[in-house]
């Protein structure tokens, strides 16, 4: 059984002028800790309010854990626990109190569901008596994803949990969600940074409202058609223009710390192609391989050939 | 679903309602009272109007409702009447009322002034050179009041100076004035129910809009809309804090007026405090339905501010005269809640006037109430606009 | 590379009560040099970014910016620095023309100047039919690339970037990092801040801020030698896991 589905789902905001979410089907299954990765506007939060019945779409079905977002929309707001883009905690309450307040808004006691959340409490337990606005970027997350659990929701919706917050903080948010995922809960999560797909085990590659690819991270990337080389030399930005004006160079980008290139057809040799051009003019310390691709390079391929 | 088939559903039922409104008054109160900004407002507030207000507001009348009652009828007193009718600032209702039923007429707030001339009025001029004439003023508006003696006694003084002259004698006409109401003219008096209203409009309708914009702001809101807790709920225990709090408030407004001021509460406490709670009420529907419609604190402090608070001041009437004011705005002061509390409690703490007194007033706030509170619970969004 | 300095740090330090948000920092920036400027949230990155930028006193240390000092010479620094940020860019309700003239004038370019860049400028980033639009109507990944450009338009010597591709699509983020490799080729330095990870190995050089210090400075090669890691998520997290504070 799949815990949200969604079919042919569309919003239009300005009275139809702005179209947020094109068109979008795609399923979660139950148990799966699945990502939407996507820049901002790409529509990611909208499909978050469709899905917890705070906003209703203009066209298609979707529905929660089973339940359907107009008819059971009381259903819904049970049974999922959400995180929206934005720190969402009363910031003049301490941690406990913003704690026992949602779970007696959900009806329920922090006793009652302890065991769900005692990994991630456990690690802001010391600062209990704290106020929620006094707390760290990685602490405000990790309440934030207690309150979202503490009424023991079916599907666990999290919009951008992992957004400017550093990469310690990031990395023990994904390692919480892996640990979750092993109880049973469905979880989707979006996020814009594209390295965090891999942590997901399936992805929806969203760009404009549309959906480019959903599939897992593994297929997504096998899915590559070019050969990618990476390139560098001492002066990386003229070596960036000069690839880019040479005829048999399909795109090259900029990549962190080498330069990402693919040739217009296949070749065996296209390393020494690279390596020719970039001698000729006159580039020291030419640096050039075979590199695997990564989901960026696939998003950057995908929304290429949207437009 | 099989992990969590021993999970029921539906689990919000009335005992856990109770339980979550409990919760969330609590939160209320924990943030308002850790706001220091809040707190100085609402209780800071009071402080600085009343002795703002305590300041006299000089204010011109015109074409005020005088009766005279002449119970003379001779030369002089006939003289007098006509200069006052001559004059723009009185129109003169003529009549043969006694005392009793002038005070009647001033109970029923038909009638703000009253002249009266003694029955030996011209013989005791003529005669020993020296009158006695009473003027009678509402002085539970003393702006007004303090006016209206002014202008009658300058009439009065003129017309002594006329006479004088031309008799070859001095004439001495003793004006002897009273306050009905206040007799001691205290300016005080008049804007303590003003500023109540004021206060209570102020902190009802603006932080109540405030609290619950801020969780729209804060994105809280959307939590709570995403969880079992009935939307209209949310409203409710936002209103029962602020209910608490301003009940408090209005306690504090009171006993600076009777100890600071000396104010003396000639009405029913009781009546005075329920009908309170009713405008309280009246606000913070108010602050609700303009927290429905606007998406940030500062909209929603703008409109409870400009849009509130400056008709508030200009058509309850204890700033400016109402009776001075077009047809237009009259009738616009009709429809100000603030209006008819201030009414209200000028009947009840100045004039002692009963329920009885007061009824008519209190069903006008009533049915304001209901409007407002039915439309702001209709017009709360169950999801995000 | 051109050894010209334009910041230079020596133990500059910030307090605030007993509290040092900033604890001694000392580092140089070279001139058209794509300076990294890593930490954790709460590791005083903005603390120390507003000090060079003129726009707070250190507490103690001493620093130059364009060789301007901090303590004496804000009004200078801020005169030959660019500023961008994710938060704040540009006035939404001004359109393109409207923003790169107000910024210009801020600065103190000339009318004439001002006209004559602005043309240049948008059509340079193809923007010639959207002149007149209101910025806020823009993209967000347009908004950003004009910021940039505005932010760099009156030649300043260097520009300090807050996380300014925060939440921008790969495309963009790729065209924008295009545009910084542009200006540092024009001897423009530049100050970044961000969270991605990838970002930072397009940088020169990286500094890592942990709990108000200084705890790395190289380029992401030798980081990534120095700690034996593949990738400069490791090196960071290596080292900003050890944090004892992260208060935003």
């Amino acid at each position: 059984m799949n815990a949200v589905t969604l079919q042919n789902i569309s919003k239009t905001y300005d009275k139809g002028k702005v179209l947020a979410v094109d068109d979008i089907s795609f399923e979660v299954k139950e148990g799966e800790l699945f990502g939407l990765i996507g820049p901002d506007g790409a529509g990611k939060t909208s499909i978050f309010r469709i899905l917890t019945t705070l906003l209703l779409a203009d066209k298609g079905e979707a529905s929660v854990a089973g339940f359907d977002v107009i008819k059971d929309y009381q259903s819904i707001r049970n049974n999922v626990g959400y995180m929206p883009g934005k720190f969402s905690l009363y910031q003049d309450l301490t941690v406990v109190e913003n704690l026992s307040f949602f779970a007696t808004v959900f009806g329920t006691t922090i006793e009652a569901n302890y065991e769900l959340i005692k990994d991630i409490y456990d690690q802001i337990k010391p600062f209990s008596n704290r106020r929620a606005g006094k707390l760290s970027g990685g602490m405000k997350q990790k309440l934030a994803l207690c309150c979202a659990l503490i009424h023991k929701p079916l599907v666990l919706l999290l919009d951008e949990p992992t957004t400017g917050v550093d990469v310690v903080s990031r990395k023990e948010f994904w390692e919480m969600l892996k640990t979750l995922k092993k109880k049973g809960i469905t979880i989707l999560v979006s996020t814009p940074y594209m390295d965090e797909a891999n942590l997901c085990e399936r992805i929806a590659l969203l760009q404009k409202g549309k959906i480019m690819s959903v599939d897992t991270p593994e297929n997504i990337i096998k899915a590559f058609p070019y050969m990618l080389y990476g390139a560098k030399s001492d002066h990386i930005y003229k070596l960036l223009n000069d690839l880019r004006t040479a005829k048999q160079v399909e795109s090259c980008y900029a990549f962190g710390e080498f330069l990402h290139v693919t040739l217009k057809e296949k070749q065996d040799d296209g390393k020494e192609i690279l390596r020719v051009i970039a001698e000729q003019n006159g580039h020291s310390n030419i640096w050039i391989e075979e590199i695997k691709p990564g989901i960026e390079d696939s998003f950057i391929l995908l929304s290429a050939e949207q437009d | 679903m099989t992990f969590f088939t021993s999970w029921p559903v539906e689990r919000a039922d009335q005992q856990i309602n109770m339980k979550q409104l409990l919760a969330f008054t609590k939160k209320e109160f924990y943030q308002v009272i850790r706001d220091k900004r809040t707190l100085l407002i609402m209780f800071g507030l009071p402080i600085v109007q009343i002795i703002l207000f305590g300041f006299a507001l000089t204010s011109e009348v015109k074409n005020v409702h005088l009766i005279i009652s002449d119970n003379s009828k001779d030369v002089n007193t006939l003289q007098i009447i006509n200069k006052i009718k001559a004059s723009p600032y009185f129109s003169v209702d003529e009549s043969v009322m006694g005392y009793a039923d002038i005070e009647e007429a001033f109970k029923k707030g038909t009638v703000k002034s009253a002249l009266i001339f003694p029955s030996d009025f011209g013989k005791d001029l003529v005669h020993s050179g020296k009158a006695q004439v009473q003027i009678i003023a509402d002085g539970s508006d003393p702006n007004t009041a303090k006016t209206i003696v002014n202008y009658l006694t300058a009439i009065i003084n003129d017309y002594q100076a006329q006479l004088s002259p031309a008799a070859g004698l001095t004439y001495k006409i003793i004006p002897e004035t009273r306050m009905l109401y206040n007799e001691e003219g205290n300016g005080s008096l008049n804007f303590i129910p003003g500023v109540m209203a004021l206060i209570l409009m102020i902190v009802c309708t603006a932080l109540t809009s405030v609290s619950v914009v801020k969780e729209k702001e804060l994105g809280t809101m959307e939590i709570l809309l995403v969880s079992p807790f009935k939307p209209f709920m949310v409203l409710i225990s936002k209103a029962i804090p602020y209910l608490v709090l301003s009940i408090a408030n209005f306690t504090v407004i009171i006993l600076l007026s009777v100890y600071a001021l000396d104010v003396e509460i000639k009405g029913s406490i009781l009546l005075l405090f329920m009908e309170s709670a009713l405008f309280i009420i009246t606000c913070l529907s108010l602050g609700l339905l303009i927290s429905n419609v606007t998406a940030s604190q500062q909209t929603a402090l703008l409109i409870s501010m400009m849009g509130l608070q400056i008709p508030t001041l200009i058509f309850t009437g204890f700033m400016f005269p109402l009776e001075n004011m077009p047809w237009i705005f009259q009738a616009i002061s009709k429809i100000i809640p603030a209006h008819w509390y201030y009414l209200i409690v000028k009947s009840v703490m100045l004039k002692g006037l009963g329920f009885e007194g007061v009824w008519k007033e209190t069903l006008i706030l009533i049915g304001m109430t209901t409007v407002l509170l039915s439309v702001a619970l209709k017009n709360f969004k169950i999801r995000l606009s | 590379m051109d050894e010209e300095k334009v910041i230079t740090c020596k133990a500059l330090s910030k307090k605030f009560g007993d509290f040092y948000a900033v604890n001694e920092i000392t580092f140089d920036v070279n001139k058209g040099e794509i300076f990294g400027f890593l930490g954790a949230n709460g590791a005083g990155k903005t603390t120390a970014m507003r000090m060079l930028c003129g726009l707070s006193f250190p507490s103690s240390g001493e620093a130059t910016v364009a060789g301007f000092d901090v303590y004496k010479q804000q009004e200078s620094i801020k005169k030959n620095i660019g500023y961008m940020s994710q938060k704040f860019s540009l006035y939404e309700n001004l359109n393109i023309l409207e923003n790169i003239e107000f910024f210009g004038g801020v600065y103190g370019v000339e009318r004439k100047e001002i006209k004559e860049r602005s043309a240049l400028l948008i059509q340079s980033l193809g923007l010639e039919k959207e002149a007149k639009k209101m910025v806020g109507e823009l993209p967000l990944g347009w908004k950003q690339k004009l910021a940039f450009s505005v932010a760099i338009f009156h030649r300043p010597k260097i520009v300090f970037l807050d996380e300014p591709t925060g939440g921008v699509d790969p495309v963009t983020r790729r065209q924008f990092w295009d545009m910084i490799y542009e200006a540092a080729a024009t001897g423009i330095t530049i100050f970044v801040t961000t969270h991605y990870m990838d970002e930072a190995e397009y940088c020169n050089r990286i500094s890592i801020m942990v709990d108000g210090k200084v705890e790395a400075l190289d380029s992401p090669a030798n980081l990534k030698s120095q700690f034996s890691v593949h990738s400069m998520d490791d090196v960071f997290y290596q080292l900003a896991r050890g944090a004892s504070r992260s208060a935003d």
